[in-house]
């Protein structure tokens, strides 16, 4: 593909083509007709930033990650190089009744700059990836777990974590846990 | 506006020092936090100063326990979240399914998924009127609305086979066609439940002790609504027509005719007002299925996704191997990924699904309505009363199911 063409597919979303100027390194894409933009971790913030300050994007309606330990080999747009996490935001915007969605990779033990500055109501889903998955957030005021106990060792949505990991207890087991 | 930290999450750290506050821990069982919502409330005398919803005491793990079952099983699982609303579960994990695959419906298939959906929430906003009432005293109401309730769970069960966690809405369809007196049924629905409904109007909304409980409790703006994440009636109740039947229609809700209810206020009384005319708006819409169902077939006609009809099974060696392969190893999806989101009774319910082309989700994330919503609720109980809270949370109408998974 010549980088013309691929200019060309960018461009095919005004928004996606809005944010692939202003955020150096974004790659526009697309997924079964809806706008995916792959933006670079450091600028994962000023992404959503610029969405809702000059977009209009209202709410974040969701956001999640998954880990793609098992797929390093995935297909990824040209000039996105995958990382262990992915970290997935579904912006929604009331006025333009369109939806947009960010991902950002993520390398295991790195952070990522939370976006509850700009959307407080990702306090409890990123608190939920925190506690299922791992990925940390720079900046969440309270970054605890969420799902699961306090005490408890590891992060169940992982896929190393294996599920019967932890053996069943039965009455009077005599095992710690 | 800006909505500091401060207020929202709260840490021992962030609490003011004063002699004069009190620590109280509301549930996590305490009937009136709809399961097992547990909400610190630091007090003083009977005011809410602060409030921080603790949650997980129901998480059973049903994203991790989606990607260890076949795309079949897979709505078994997912049904079991939004328990008070389950057909929307099935709706919105079976269209991302479909939309990776690509498949297209048959006509009948998409209006009978609507109409149940629609039915589905009828008796999701009755339970919410039923424990709203019993929330604020008005006991009568948990047995008004569980009587009405009855009525649509009766057909629940005689469509589906289930009063509850139905497994009705599959991969490619639904599971059977309706049976043959379905109208019959849906005529009696249509009678006893708007009765049922001008009974409730009747008992509260005029009624000046449910007004002093209700009326300016918990107004938020649209401005939080729309940064804490807040969807559906609660969004509505700030002035906002935001319903993504009519937004962004999916199924056939581009085909019917009906109308989105808002309110100004914001306060408890408005979200009460809401779910109680969305409950006609919706037997508005089971009408037009009545009148408008299409014939044909129940589901994709396609056997690699559906399984054979049982005849064909004795007549036909293609038939029992295509049966056998989709109950024991399922179907594949392409690789992909998707985000499918649809209105149900307390908001936006989303599905993002990662395929990687096998024949079970490599990740599956449920975008609950309620988990969602409940960020509200620091904000709207601040500095209000005790007994206040309890009328809160009950008008956010979380679903602990949908809120832990």
């Amino acid at each position: 593909m010549t980088d013309d063409s691929l200019r060309e597919e960018m461009h095919k979303d005004e928004v996606a083509a809005a944010l692939v100027d202003h955020v150096k390194g974004a790659v526009a894409s697309d997924s079964y007709g809806q706008t995916v933009v792959f933006i670079p971790r450091e600028s994962w913030k000023e992404a959503v930033r610029f969405l809702k300050d000059d977009q209009q994007f209202t709410q974040c309606s969701d956001i999640t990650a998954v880990d793609q330990l098992l797929r390093p080999d995935r297909a990824l747009p040209l000039g996105v190089d995958g990382e262990r996490f992915e970290v997935v935001a579904n912006l929604l915007s009331h006025p333009r009744n369109r939806r947009i969605r960010l991902i950002c990779q993520v390398p295991d033990g790195s952070e990522v700059e939370s976006l509850f500055d700009l959307f407080p109501g990702t306090e409890l889903p990123e608190r939920e990836i925190y506690d299922l998955l791992g990925v940390h957030f720079a900046g969440h005021p309270d970054l605890t777990r969420l799902m699961m106990p306090d005490d408890w060792d590891g992060h169940p949505l992982r896929k190393d974590d294996a599920p019967g990991r932890v053996p069943v207890q039965f009455k009077e087991s005599q095992a710690p846990r | 506006m800006t909505l500091s930290p401060r207020d929202l999450v709260l840490g021992p750290e962030a609490w003011p020092e004063s002699d004069e506050t009190m620590i109280v821990n509301l549930g996590p069982q305490h009937p009136s936090t709809h399961g097992v919502l547990r909400v610190v409330l630091e007090l003083e005398g009977e005011t809410v100063l602060r409030a921080k919803p603790v949650i997980g005491y129901l998480h059973t793990g049903m994203e991790k326990t989606g990607e260890q079952l076949t795309y079949v099983q897979g709505s078994t699982n997912v049904t079991r979240m939004d328990y008070a609303a389950p057909l929307f579960n099935e709706l919105v994990f079976s269209m991302a399914v479909e939309r990776l695959l690509e498949v297209e419906l048959p006509p009948r298939a998409t209006w009978i998924r609507m109409l149940m959906c629609e039915l589905n929430r009828v008796s999701s906003h009755l339970l919410f009127l039923a424990t709203n009432g019993m929330d604020l005293g008005a006991i009568s109401m948990m047995l008004y609305g569980w009587r009405e309730r009855e009525r649509v769970l009766a057909f629940f069960e005689k469509v589906t086979g289930l009063r509850m966690n139905h497994n009705y809405i599959r991969p490619g369809g639904v599971a059977v066609d309706l049976p043959p007196d379905w109208r019959d049924d849906l005529e009696d629905i249509l009678d006893v439940v708007p009765r049922g409904v001008a009974e409730y109007d009747e008992l509260l909304t005029e009624n000046p002790i449910w007004l002093e409980r209700t009326v300016g409790i918990g107004v938020i703006t649209t401005e939080q609504a729309l940064a804490l994440g807040a969807s559906g009636p609660i969004l509505r109740s700030t002035g906002v027509p935001w319903d993504l039947r009519k937004a962004q229609p999916y199924l056939a809700y581009d085909q019917v005719d009906f109308d989105v209810i808002y309110t100004e206020n914001g306060d408890t009384f408005d979200r009460y007002r809401i779910r109680l005319h969305e409950i006609a708006e919706s037997l508005k819409i089971v009408e037009q299925c009545m009148e408008r169902m299409p014939e044909g077939d129940y589901r994709v006609q396609d056997r690699k996704i559906t399984p054979p009809p049982r005849a064909r099974i004795d007549e036909s060696m293609e038939a029992l191997i295509h049966h056998f392969k989709i109950f024991t190893e399922g179907f594949k999806v392409p690789a992909g990924e998707t985000y499918v989101a649809v209105e149900n009774p307390r908001g936006e319910l989303g599905c993002y699904l990662v395929s990687d082309g096998s024949g079970r989700p490599y990740r599956l994330h449920i975008r609950g309505a309620s988990f969602y919503n409940l960020q509200m609720l620091s904000t709207m109980v601040q500095g209000g009363l005790v007994a206040d809270g309890i009328a809160i949370i009950s008008s956010i109408d979380p679903i602990m199911g949908d809120v832990d998974r």
